[in-house]
């Protein structure tokens, strides 16, 4: 029984290996077959499967979650300052900063549930925020954002005599392709520990936080502890998310940690379908893929794109259109998202699962449908 | 004389004005069942959740295998033993039968809390065969994919008392195990009910349903508007004037 569970599970994810593996193929006529999209859609994936565990599975719904991809970022950064230009080293620095924050976060946020630690968390978030702007500026350089220098000391790097200005794996630059795959692979790995997680007891008992605290206790469980360490792995997943966005960009600026990368993580996932296991990445997709759509239109291109039309109808229809993209497409977000709660509250997981009962029950209605009606006629 | 299993003593616990439990004393030996009736209101429920931690008493103590256990938290409480089988089914609606009956296996396993992660998320398979034994005994064996939700009340009754059987208490507290059951169905509830107990089981009881106590009871204590009015065997009771006209209506059962 459970082998055969694993196994279906290993076949999950080499499916959707292969699907991650092959996506520069298949994304290119969708116009996004280009590294930098795609190792966002790793990145964000990372981050939106790590918000999952936290609110999906454990229920605890976090509005500053940014503030560990941000802290993750920083870790990084330092890292690839003080230590090497090797990811690996900067992602293990990210993780364990983002886990330290989050469990101490956690030891305040967790006291309450519900709104109240929604509201914790997001003033934990802003928070940061604001330290990084001010006190902590020693630490995050403020508005200048963190950036490498030559000068910076790089102690492994001299010491191994490994060159380089950019983050790169033993001489790969993480830029472009290698980039991707590295990103890849990653995703893969944090997707197959939540899927495990997923399917285990300590799982079972953060689905079971969900549906009623109050009963855990009285079976025997101590439920804070689980629900802390439930918020520490998910501040992992946000500080590796975040250490991955240094070694693809090295880069970090506090505009990472803002309340509205805190809600991006959000969206995504309940776009998704929160509690599934494909449902975040698939909302990190689709938010990393159109905002990188509308928000390069500009008034010229609708435009030219209107063009067809007779004058007075084109100003009219670029005059309705304009405020969707560009700077405005998260009015096109916001409208999208709308939508998806009111129509489709299980996200995009709960729209593919009624497609797929309606084709079956059609496929199997079908011949009965037919043999009832003939006598009719 | 041994220790009883279960001593409550002196215990009052009053809602704003209400009086819910007024110096309850109350003695419950090893291996036996007892039962507690009374009138809708007469505190029982308030006595069993003063039993498990979930409210504290006003005043007196509640006393498990010599340990107080009154104002320890009510995962503590579980942990030493002393499990409750809701009158309210108070499942989880997100998991399917069987996961709902592994959950206090992994709770009783692993204790209130242990990061092990290694065996937390590799092994099921012994809490799965764990829970395939128990909701067989309770008939629920063909049901074990399902949902919850999907359950009738009957059945979500019979999976609560899986839920506290898995965990192999020492004392047993069962609110009202039958209500809203067929029945059949109670027969078969009783029948596993004295199964359990010839295996040692200390078991308290609530019932409405005098079928079921005067079937499983070895002692009876009745409780009205907050007070333990008789306590004897089910003969005595039957016989007490007092509480036939308490509670049993006057009408001969």
């Amino acid at each position: 029984m459970t082998f055969y569970k694993t196994r279906k599970d290993l076949l999950y994810l080499a499916i959707f290996a292969l699907v991650i593996v092959a996506m520069p193929l298949w994304l290119k006529p969708f116009g996004a077959g280009y590294p930098d999209l795609m190792q966002r859609f790793m990145i964000f994936g990372v981050f939106a499967i790590g918000f999952n565990i936290l609110f999906g599975m454990t229920g605890y719904l976090s509005f500053g979650h940014a503030a560990f991809l941000g802290a993750g970022s920083y870790a990084a950064v330092w890292s690839f300052k003080l230590l090497s230009l090797n990811p690996i080293p900067a992602l293990l620095f990210a993780m364990v900063v983002g886990g330290v924050f989050a469990a101490l976060v956690g030891v305040v946020s967790l006291r309450r549930s519900g709104i109240y630690f929604s509201i914790l968390t997001l003033a934990f978030a802003q928070m940061s925020y604001s330290l990084a702007y001010s006190v902590l500026m020693p630490i995050t350089h403020g508005d200048s954002g963190l950036q490498l220098a030559n000068t910076d000391p790089r102690v492994l790097d001299r010491l191994f005599g490994a060159d380089g200005t950019l983050p790169n794996l033993f001489g790969l630059s993480m830029h472009g392709m290698y980039g991707f795959y590295f990103c890849a692979l990653i995703l893969l790995a944090c997707f197959y520990f939540s899927m495990r997680l997923d399917n285990s007891p300590f799982g079972m008992a953060l689905r079971a936080i969900k549906s009623n605290q109050t009963r855990m206790s009285y079976t025997g469980f101590n439920t804070k502890p689980y629900a802390r360490t439930a918020f520490i792995i998910s501040g992992m997943y946000a500080g590796l998310a975040g250490g991955m966005l240094a070694v693809t960009d090295p880069l970090a600026g506090a505009e990472r940690m803002q309340w509205t990368a805190s809600g991006e993580v959000v969206l995504m996932t309940i776009l998704g379908g929160a509690g599934t296991l494909l449902g975040p990445f698939i909302g990190a997709v689709i938010i990393k893929y159109f905002e990188n759509i509308f928000s390069a239109f500009s008034d010229a291109k609708l435009n030219e794109i209107f063009a067809f039309l007779p004058d007075g109808l084109q100003d009219f229809i670029v005059m309705i259109v304009s405020p969707f993209v560009g700077e405005g497409w998260h009015l096109t977000l916001g409208i999208m998202f709308m939508l998806i709660v009111i129509f489709l509250p299980g996200g995009i997981m709960e729209g593919c699962r009624r497609v797929m009962k309606n084709l079956r029950r059609r496929s199997s209605e079908h011949p009965t449908r037919r043999s009832q009606l003939k006598p009719a006629e | 004389m041994s220790q009883p299993v279960l001593d409550v003593s002196d215990v009052d616990k009053n809602f704003g004005g209400l009086r819910a439990l007024s110096n309850i004393n109350l003695q419950i030996k090893q291996g036996t069942t007892h039962a507690i009736i009374g009138p809708n209101g007469a505190g029982k429920s308030t006595l069993l959740n003063v039993c498990i931690g979930r409210l504290p008493p006003d005043r007196g103590a509640v006393i498990f295998n010599s340990d107080v256990i009154t104002g320890r938290q009510p995962h503590e409480i579980n942990q030493m033993g002393v499990v409750r089988v809701f009158q309210t089914p108070a499942i989880f609606p997100d998991l399917s039968v069987k996961q709902n009956v592994m959950l206090p296996a992994f709770a009783k396993r692993d204790g209130a809390f242990r990061l092990n992660m290694m065996q937390a998320v590799a092994d099921q398979r012994q809490l799965e065969s764990e829970a395939e034994h128990w909701l067989e005994d309770v008939g629920l064996l063909s049901h074990q994919h399902q949902l919850v939700g999907s359950l009738s009340r009957g059945d979500k009754r019979r999976l609560e008392l899986a839920m506290g059987l898995i965990q192999k208490p020492r004392l047993l507290l069962l609110d009202e195990p039958t209500a809203g059951m067929s029945r059949h169905d109670t027969n078969t509830t009783i029948e596993l009910l004295k199964k359990i107990k010839l295996r040692g089981m200390t078991e308290v009881i609530i019932e409405h349903d005098m079928h079921v106590v005067f079937s499983l009871a070895d002692r009876i204590s009745v409780l009205a508007q907050g007070q333990i009015i008789a306590e004897g065997t089910p003969e005595e009771i039957r016989g007490n004037p007092k509480v036939q006209e308490a509670y049993l209506g006057g009408t001969q059962v």
